[in-house]
């Protein structure tokens, strides 16, 4: 056991350090590229673009610390994320960036970026109108032609032009990315997956973080190890996690300490980041348009169906899952408007579900016991 | 000396008519399928305009403002918003969903009778909630076809060809899921009646609005959501259309002969979002100290249409017949009626809290007021969005203002009294005695 332990620390160090010291990384990138750092607030931002640009995307997520400098800025009544990402930014914490932009998305953390933008020094912002009717004939046409206009925008910003070559070669490496992801998360579907839900968190969240050329290259070691190892855990009952944004690495940590593994996750911070690649076909701006607007979809996107019910079910019947843990940031209306139909449809499908709201700390010690009901829950099924 | 009467005071001579043509509007949506017609429902926002190309025998039901009616009817409300939260359907979610979610679920009309499930719905999506409440609408009914816009372009003053033709190519998809749907003829000249009359509705809302700015105020905030009320639900009618045109001579008379909305004003102020609906009585409250609402960004803008005029000052946007351009095609209708319904004031907020806060400094300065009122309103994310940005906007340019906490159709999030605590505080803080009193 002790080598194995020596293992899993080596295996997974590297991505650990990167989300740990996301900072630090970003400043010695800035060092040794001569490039600029764009601070982004949700996954609908088309990195490939910045990427070709020279720019190092980054997600501005929270510190789960409690904090209170955001009340002046945000009414209490929108999400925990919202503010704890405003809190990062108020308290110098992303001194490093040089830009900030925002694919619109939810209202919640739209005041995230509105108020730093008003209050954190910074050399460029840009607020790029993603359509949410993607379920149109009319939204990529629409995409494609805000993207012109933001890589105008970029273009002036930088004083540089970004070449159809640099847009190709984003593309190839941020579909690279997506696709070793996808192969690390296909090793999940395996009976006995030879890494944890903490550990693929790991893993996606520092890919929000870094260079994806850096990430690749650490993606293919990790593949390489990952196909000889042996897991150090009975793997237990087979876990999805939902909902809302999740980096609560200490709520998944806590969950697999009993004898279950999450297997897939349905997350902004997961499988959505990653799940679709940029089909390349034509105009460049337009392929990468296509591929914002037809990726699997948060919520507030997702109408007039209901795609991601579809979506989240047929996950689940690919990874074996048992049971599904639903979360919600408090107070995010785009999930909780979708968490009746899609706890309905998991529980019609034989999953059973156990619903918990998470704020920027969760009660670890009450949600240790209502998992751990849960999970009795499911292996009496099993027994049964 | 808040009781003396400086003014002379009248009632408004439309206000019947107001009362008759809203409680119409609700009789004709639930007696349309006796008509042979048919009911539509979606939101005071959506471009209402559109389904009338399917006839003059179609109605609507708008849901905010239904809501709003249910919310004004606390125990109806609460049991509402009991049934809502039983079908599991989250507390903090917006209060006028909830409220017409538990209209449905009680299968009870709050005009009489039984829910009338509308035949299609037509929606617009401008918050996190537009067109997922009608996602629940429709699981509620057990299925009901759904049509929804996005009009989430970004802000006006960015406007360019592109934005407008993503949303006019949704208005010609709109149109033949219509046909699809109804299996009715659409009928061009119907939709270019309906798209002239809304443009007059929302340009003389704007008006009427404007004549605010004369001191005394012809109109007070608590009876202008009475009047503006048509507008969200019909702003396309010739009815609402030549209404505001009646109310707006009415208005213009007022100011004319000098009489005031109340006899005593010498405050004025504006409130921001939905007011509490079950305690409007507030603003009769604010009155006592001799203060008046005079509006807000919220009644202002979410009917009116407006735009800079050559002094520099706000008013009404000069419709496209006042410029002079005939309207010929479907198309150039569908074209007019973006740009003008995305020139919307309300609906820059969305995009960024500092346009919010420029409109209000605007307002505050040229409705000469002497300070601001904020709803933080838990019951709408999409109008409280920004709002703190707002208050520190506000209070920067050097307005006094008020912020309290509440729920425009959830009584249970509105605390009353302390309220009314707050506003003893902020009127003192304005030089203002309750009735006089020293």
């Amino acid at each position: 056991m002790a080598s194995q332990a020596v293992l899993d620390q080596e295996t997974f160090e590297t991505f650990r350090n990167w989300r740990l010291n996301r900072a630090q990384y970003a400043k010695e990138w800035k060092q040794r590229t001569g490039g600029r750092v764009m601070g982004y607030f949700c996954t609908y931002a088309p990195e490939e673009l910045m990427y070709a640009a020279g720019i190092l995307p980054v997600r501005i997520l929270g510190s789960h610390e409690v904090q209170d400098v955001t009340e002046p800025h945000i009414f209490a009544m929108f999400c925990p994320f919202c503010r704890d990402c405003l809190a990062q930014g108020l308290k110098g914490r992303f001194d490093y960036l040089d830009g900030i932009m925002i694919a619109q998305s939810c209202l919640h953390i739209r005041q995230t970026f509105t108020s730093w933008q008003k209050h954190i020094p910074i050399d460029y912002s840009y607020y790029l109108p993603m359509p949410h009717h993607v379920q149109s004939r009319r939204a990529t046409p629409f995409l494609t032609k805000e993207l012109e206009v933001f890589k105008d925008s970029l273009e002036k910003w930088l004083g540089k032009t970004i070449d159809e070559r640099a847009i190709d070669d984003a593309i190839e490496v941020y579909n690279r990315n997506r696709r070793l992801l996808w192969r690390v998360y296909e090793l999940r579907k395996g009976d006995r997956p030879p890494l944890t839900g903490e550990e693929a968190m790991e893993v996606v969240l520092s890919s929000q973080m870094v260079d994806k050329q850096d990430h690749n290259a650490a993606l293919e070691g990790l593949l390489a190890q990952l196909s000889k190892r042996e897991p150090a855990r009975p793997t237990g009952t087979r876990l999805m996690i939902l909902g809302s944004e999740n980096d609560d690495m200490e709520f998944i940590r806590m969950v697999e300490s009993f004898d279950a593994t999450f297997v897939i996750d349905d997350h902004c911070t997961g499988t959505r980041y990653f799940w679709n690649d940029v089909e390349l076909d034509g105009n460049r701006l337009h392929n990468i348009a296509d591929r914002y607007v037809k990726r699997v979809p948060c919520p507030t996107k997702d109408w007039p169906e209901r795609t991601r019910v579809r979506h989240v079910l047929e996950l689940a019947e690919a990874y074996g899952v048992q049971g599904a843990i639903v979360i919600q940031q408090k107070f995010c209306d785009p999930h909780e408007l979708d968490i009746p139909a899609l706890t309905r449809a998991l529980n019609n499908a034989g999953i059973k579900t156990l619903f918990l709201e998470f704020d920027v700390t969760v009660p670890i010690g009450q949600f240790k016991v209502r998992v751990e009901a849960f999970l009795e829950m499911l292996q009496e099924d099993d027994l049964f | 000396m808040a009781d003396k009467a400086k003014y002379k005071t009248a009632p408004l001579k439309c206000w019947k008519k107001a009362k008759e043509l809203r409680l119409k509007y609700y009789e004709d949506y639930a007696k349309a399928h006796e008509r042979g017609g048919l009911r539509w429902a979606g939101g005071a926002w959506s471009f209402s305009a559109i389904p009338s190309g399917l006839g003059e025998d179609v109605w609507s039901l708008t849901s905010e403002p239904y809501a709003a009616s249910i919310a004004f009817d606390k125990d109806f409300s609460l049991r509402c918003l009991e049934a809502a939260e039983k079908a599991s359907y989250a507390r903090d979610l917006c209060a006028y969903m909830r409220n017409y979610w538990g209209s449905i679920i009680l299968n009870e009309y709050a005009f009489g009778g039984p829910f009338p499930k509308p035949d299609f719905i037509w929606q617009d999506h401008i918050c996190c909630s537009h067109a997922k409440w009608y996602q629940v609408v429709s699981d509620l009914e057990g299925g009901i076809p759904h049509f929804c816009m996005d009009v989430s372009v970004g802000p006006y003053n960015e406007m360019a060809p592109h934005k407008i033709d993503y949303l006019v190519g949704q208005m010609h998809d709109g149109i033949e899921w219509l046909e699809e749907t109804t299996g009715r003829i659409y009928d061009d000249d119907l939709l270019i009646e309906a798209v002239k009359n809304e443009f007059r509705t929302t340009s003389t809302w704007a008006e009427i609005c404007s004549y605010n700015k004369h001191v005394p105020a012809p109109l007070d905030e608590k009876s202008m959501y009475s009047l503006y009320v048509l507008g969200t639900l019909n702003k396309h009618d010739r009815q609402v259309a030549e209404f505001y045109q009646e109310l707006r001579d009415e208005v213009k008379e007022r100011v004319e002969q000098g009489i005031a909305a109340i006899p005593n004003e010498q405050c004025r102020l504006m409130s921001d979002t939905q007011p509490p609906w079950g305690f409007l009585s507030i603003f009769r409250y604010m009155e006592e100290f001799g203060a008046i609402s005079i509006g807000s960004l919220y009644t202002f803008g979410l009917i009116g249409i407006w735009e800079d005029k050559p002094d520099g000052s706000w008013g009404p946007r000069a419709t496209p017949m006042q410029q002079g351009i005939d309207i010929k095609d479907r198309d150039q209708a569908l074209r007019l009626y973006a740009d003008w319904t995305l020139s919307k004031p309300e609906w820059q907020h969305f995009y960024s809290p500092h346009l919010k806060t420029e409109m209000m400094i605007r307002i505050a300065r040229e409705w000469q007021l002497n300070g601001i009122l904020l709803h933080y309103n838990r019951g709408c994310e999409g109008l409280s969005v920004g709002i703190a940005e707002n208050r520190l906007g506000l209070i920067e340019a050097g307005f006094p203002v008020m912020a309290f906490e509440g729920n425009m159709g959830d009584e249970r999030e509105f605390d009353e009294a302390r309220v009314k605590v707050r506003f003893d505080t902020f009127m003192e803080t304005l030089g203002l005695k309750k009735n006089g009193k020293s």
